[in-house]
This record gives structure tokens, C-alpha cells and sequence, in this order.
């Protein structure tokens, strides 16, 4: 028995995670997604800066100019003479910057709130999950306008206010998986090893659970996105001259009529935004599906 | 207890019961259990499904399901270990105690590399660094002889074949050197070369370390290869408590009898196999009396009704049994059956 086996060529360390990434990559729809994501997201951040004019700054010359390359304006200029291209990207960022900060903190809260309820279990589960059930009971948007409107238009509180409500479908989805993989013999080799219950917990459970969350957060973030873009179309998201496309959606649809580039471009970059982070959300489940092994 | 306990124990138990709170009422799964354990002494437990060997480690472990008590003793140098707060509890397993178990597949988390998994038990225990405890982790591979074990420690654990993880796992749980390793039915999911080579590898490792072990198993090959005592249990209850010699040779209760029967022989060219008739007891609903008289072949009318005590075989005599026949009765009984 002490006979040396030989040693085969394979590379060290193929991770469950590296064989879901060689079966994303098969997905051309969602690699393609997360190209032009990216694409948007680095036009958002650095194209501000290399564009001649600013989000703010009027052009007394052209107000509700058609797009045109006269001064950079290519995707026209609002009824201030504002340039629109600029302003939607500035508005990307803020729509982005909201999705990506509400999506961290819910799935953050989700995932811990589940987990320990899912492990906990009984009494500790179930006044969880009760106060989960609660919250959903909630009106979402009657408090989120409440709360906006009491303590002012900050993009912080915008934040708070969608990851308060947005956590609560993680935190089952979680909990149900942790249920599952409660049973299984790991765990209670864990225990048998010596390791404390919330170290158990964080260090085998959470990992066990990240192929759900992966996905599962896929769905939050669009959700999130259109849920700031909803509550500026409302008027409770940015303060102008700050915008969002949420912002800009709401006043292009006011003059939707006479200059429809107003509304067609912030419109296109969401949705595309949005057909992007689902397309990606598909390719992640197919690639994280055990099924598929 | 037993003839082969000289040294002070390192781990006594002393009327184990498991009972479990069910919906169809209580399930007294394993009941009044009691043994010693010396320094590297091998105590094999013995049974079928279902006869309480896996509740009574899982128990000594503190794992039971919520639904499950223990009382009795499980004493580690004199201290209980049952009703231990968790904390003291974790201080000891993994460290002092270690386990083993049966599918050596799902007992490992696959989502983290082997060396996660082995270094985290060096940190929680030893309070080592992570690059000091990689260093013992490797070897501790080598030491179950997996080759290249430098590379393969960052290995996740299904790029092992089943007889590696059990290495793995026999790796991780002597990575403390602990003085008490209970192994779950450690070869059931292996094939038998496999089967062979963990056995050698579990004797060879408590040549070297001293380790206690108890052996919970359904193969006889195994308590042979391995055992220095053997507990035979049926219905949650101990049947008989002697060396491993004396079990293979000179068994005293009908259910061991029954079990050596069952055994396969290439020399003994029988055509038929001989089972044990009748199936394992239903523990919702145990017989006042001895709990396998309902399948034993000399059943009278006390074993229905009264429970045998575990006594020794004759005053001061090392194997102890549960059974209200004499041997000799037993003997003339199977001379007159043949």
C-alpha cells in the first residue's frame, strides 16, 4: 500500500468554481452581457472626464438640440441646453452606483439573516423568519417615499431605503438552502472537528451556499436598479441638477412628443443595462446548475 | 470490564442510554452501554443496522440529533463529557477526540480546498498560523501515505478518489494527535482493496501514535484484522462483551453465534449463505425481555418476558454476556439442531 501511485497531470486545484466558469463561458449571450456591462459601466465612470462638456453647464446656443456632433452633443441636449450624452452617463453612474451599493448591503443582510435562521433552527428560525414575512406585509414604496420625504433627498438614504425591502427574498431563498445543507455529513464532521457553531456556519455553510446567492443576486440587481429608477421617476431619487436615469426617464417622458431623443437614450441604457444583468443571471444559473456537472 | 484493560482508561463509558423524543412517542435507541478504553487498545463495536452502534459514538460525541438525550457517563480521564456547555465540548473534539466517518464523499465540505479544511482544525485547536499549520497538514498527508501530498493539499476534495478522502479524513483526524479516534464504519463505502489498505494504514497509525480506536463496523473481517475487544450489539442493548479472540472462538450469545454464521467461508464450501432469521427489531416497540428473542433459535419463555443482564461469563471471567441459557445449554441445544 505504500507503493507510490502515479502522479497525474492534472493542475492543482480545479475549484468547483473554475468548472462553472469554463461552462459561463459557454453561454455567448451572457459573455457577450458581460462585455457590454463592463463597456457601460467604464463609459459611465471615465467618460465624464474625456467628454468636453459638463453635466451641468448650459449651451444657451443649442436647448433641445437632435443629436449631432456640433459640439459633442451626440445624443442631443435637454430643454436647458444641457448635454445629454454627458448626462446619461452621469445618471449611469448614480443608477449603477445605487444598484451595485443596495444589491451589496441586501445580499450582505440576506445571506447572513438566512443562514443563521436556516441553521439555527427552530424557535431562533422561526421569529426570524416571521419578522421576514412582516417586512414583505410592508408597503414598500408608500415607506420609501415616507422616509424620503421625511428625512430629505439623499442618495445614501435612496440606497438604504431599496436594500431595507430588496433583502427579504434572499434571506429565504437562503435559508432554504442552508436547511439542506444543514443535513449534510460535513457539517457535523465540522462538529465532530470541534469548530464553534457560527464558525461553522460562515466558514462551511456560506460557501456551500454561494452558487444560489451568485445567482439569485443576478436577479436582485436589476430589480434594484429599476427599483432607484422608479423612486426618481417618482421625483424621490437625486437632487438636480445631479440625475439618474431614472431622473432623466421622468423628463423625457414630459416631452416625449417634441424631442424623444431625451427619453430614447436614458431608456436604451437601462434597458440594455437590464437585458445584460439578466442575460448574465441566465448564464451564471446554467454554468452553477449540479445538475449540469 | 475486560480481561484486556490493564492500563488506566482513557475513555469510560458507563450506562450509555440515547433516547429519542419521536412523534410515536420515545425511541430508546441504545440503552444502559458501557466499556473502557486504554491507550492504543482497538474496541470494536459490532451489529446490524440499527442495533444503537452509531447513536452510542454520536452520543460520546455530544451530536445527537435535537430530538435525542443522553444520560450516563462518558468519562475522558475522569470527566464527563455528556451535558459539557459547547464550548468545552469543541476543546475537546477534534482535539483529544477525534472521528471518522462512514462516506468519506460527503463528510468533506466541496467547496473548500483540503488544506482549508485541515488547517482550520490546527488554528481552532493548536492556534497555529496558516502557513505553520500547512506544513503539518502535509505532513500528516504524507504520513497516510498520499502521494505528492505538497501539491494535492490544494485539491478539493472531489479530485480524490473515495479511498484518498478517507485518507484525508484519517489525516485531518489525527492531525492533534488525539488519544481516542472513533471510526465510524470507515470502510463500508470503500471497495475491498481499498477496504484492506485503510485498516493497514488505521494499525500501522496506532503502532506509531498510541491512538485509542473504536471501531463501529458491520465487518467481521474487520474487527478481526483490527480489534483488540469487540461489543456485540443488538437492539440498542449490549449481547456480549469479550476479546476478539474469544468472539471468534468462543462465542457465548446466540445473536454472535447467528453473526459468525452469517459469515461467508471459502473453506467451508457451504452452498447456501445462512442468514439470521427474521429482521432487526422495530425500536418503537422493543420486547419486555431480551431484545433479539423474537428472532433467537433457543428463545424459552423468560427471554419474552425478562430482560438477561450483562454478566460475566463466570465470577471474575472477562467476556461478558446477555443471555438467560447457560453455554452449555446453548451447546447441547446446536448439537441437537445439527
Amino acid at each position: 500500500m505504500s507503493a507510490t501511485l502515479p502522479v497525474d497531470a492534472a493542475p492543482a486545484g480545479r475549484s468547483p468554481w473554475r468548472d462553472a466558469r469554463v461552462r459561463f463561458m459557454r453561454h455567448r449571450a451572457a459573455v457577450a452581457s458581460v462585455f457590454i456591462l463592463a463597456l457601460i459601466a467604464l463609459a459611465c465612470v471615465f467618460g465624464p472626464m474625456l467628454l468636453p462638456n459638463a453635466f451641468d453647464s448650459v449651451d444657451w446656443n443649442l436647448m433641445s438640440a437632435p443629436p449631432t456632433r456640433a459640439g459633442w452633443h451626440l445624443f442631443g441636449t435637454d430643454e436647458l441646453g444641457r448635454d445629454l450624452l454627458v448626462r446619461t452617463l452621469i445618471g449611469g453612474r448614480i443608477s449603477l452606483l445605487v444598484g451595485v451599493l443596495a444589491t451589496l448591503v441586501s445580499v450582505t443582510i440576506g445571506v447572513v439573516w438566512g443562514a443563521v435562521a436556516g441553521f439555527a433552527g427552530g424557535r431562533v428560525d422561526s421569529a426570524m423568519m416571521r419578522i421576514v414575512d412582516m417586512a414583505y406585509a410592508v408597503p414598500y414604496l408608500l415607506i420609501a417615499i415616507l422616509v424620503v420625504t421625511v428625512f430629505g433627498r439623499d442618495i445614501l438614504l435612496v440606497v438604504a431605503a431599496i436594500a431595507a425591502f430588496s433583502w427579504l427574498d434572499m434571506a429565504r431563498v437562503v435559508r432554504g438552502q442552508t436547511l439542506s445543507i444543514k443535513s449534510r455529513e460535513f457539517v457535523e464532521a465540522a462538529r465532530a472537528i470541534g469548530v464553534p457553531t457560527w464558525r461553522i456556519i460562515f466558514q462551511h455553510v456560506v460557501p456551500n451556499l454561494m452558487g444560489v446567492v451568485v445567482i439569485y443576486t443576478s436577479i436582485v440587481v436589476p430589480g434594484v436598479i429599476l427599483s432607484e429608477s422608479v423612486l426618481s421617476f417618482l421625483g424621490l431619487g437625486v437632487q438636480e441638477p445631479m440625475t439618474s436615469w431614472g431622473v432623466l426617464i421622468h423628463d423625457g417622458a414630459a416631452v416625449m412628443g417634441a424631442t424623444p431623443w431625451m427619453i430614447l437614450f436614458p431608456a436604451a441604457a437601462l434597458s440594455i443595462t437590464l437585458y445584460c444583468a439578466n442575460f448574465i443571471g441566465d448564464g451564471l444559473r446554467d454554468a452553477l446548475d449540479p445538475k449540469d456537472r | 470490564m475486560s480481561a484486556s484493560t490493564t492500563n488506566t482508561p482513557v475513555l469510560a463509558v458507563r450506562d450509555l442510554s440515547v433516547r429519542f423524543t419521536t412523534n410515536d412517542g420515545p425511541v430508546y435507541a441504545v440503552n444502559d452501554v458501557g466499556f473502557e478504553l486504554g491507550r492504543g487498545q482497538t474496541l470494536g463495536i459490532v451489529g446490524e443496522s440499527g442495533s444503537g452502534k452509531s447513536q452510542t459514538m454520536l452520543a460520546m460525541m455530544g451530536l445527537l440529533a435535537r430530538n435525542g438525550t443522553a444520560t450516563g457517563q462518558v468519562l475522558h480521564h475522569g470527566r464527563n463529557l455528556l451535558g459539557l456547555p459547547a464550548a468545552e465540548l469543541n476543546a475537546v473534539r477534534g482535539d483529544r477526540i477525534a472521528m471518522i466517518f462512514q462516506d468519506p464523499m460527503t463528510s468533506l465540505n466541496p467547496y473548500l480546498t483540503v488544506e482549508r479544511q485541515m488547517t482550520e482544525v490546527l488554528e481552532l485547536h493548536r492556534g497555529l498560523g496558516r502557513r505553520e499549520a500547512r506544513v503539518r497538514a502535509i505532513r500528516a498527508l504524507d504520513d497516510v501515505k498520499i502521494p505528492d501530498a505538497k501539491r494535492r493539499i490544494d485539491f478539493y476534495p472531489h479530485e480524490f478518489s473515495g479511498g484518498m478522502r478517507q485518507r484525508v479524513m484519517i489525516a485531518m483526524a489525527l492531525l492533534c494527535e488525539p488519544e481516542v479516534l472513533i471510526a465510524d464504519e470507515p470502510t463500508t463505502a470503500l471497495d475491498a482493496t481499498v477496504q484492506a489498505q485503510i485498516v493497514q494504514l488505521l494499525r500501522e497509525l496506532q503502532r506509531e501514535h498510541g491512538t485509542a480506536i473504536v471501531m463501529i463496523t458491520h465487518d467481521l473481517g474487520v474487527v478481526a484484522g483490527l480489534c483488540d475487544d469487540v461489543l456485540v450489539m443488538y437492539g440498542g442493548r449490549v449481547m456480549e462483551h469479550a476479546s476478539a479472540d474469544d468472539i471468534f472462538h468462543r462465542p457465548t450469545h446466540p445473536y454472535t453465534r447467528g453473526l459468525l454464521a452469517a459469515l461467508p467461508r471459502l473453506d467451508a464450501g457451504a452452498e447456501t449463505l445462512r442468514s439470521i432469521p427474521g429482521n432487526p427489531p422495530n425500536m418503537n416497540a422493543l420486547p419486555p425481555g431480551c431484545p433479539f428473542s423474537s428472532r433467537c433459535r433457543f428463545v424459552q419463555e423468560r427471554c419474552v418476558s425478562t430482560l438477561p443482564l450483562l454478566q460475566p461469563l463466570a465470577p471474575g471471567a472477562p467476556t461478558l454476556r446477555a443471555c438467560h441459557r447457560s453455554v452449555a445449554d446453548l451447546d447441547a441445544l446446536e448439537a441437537a439442531d445439527a
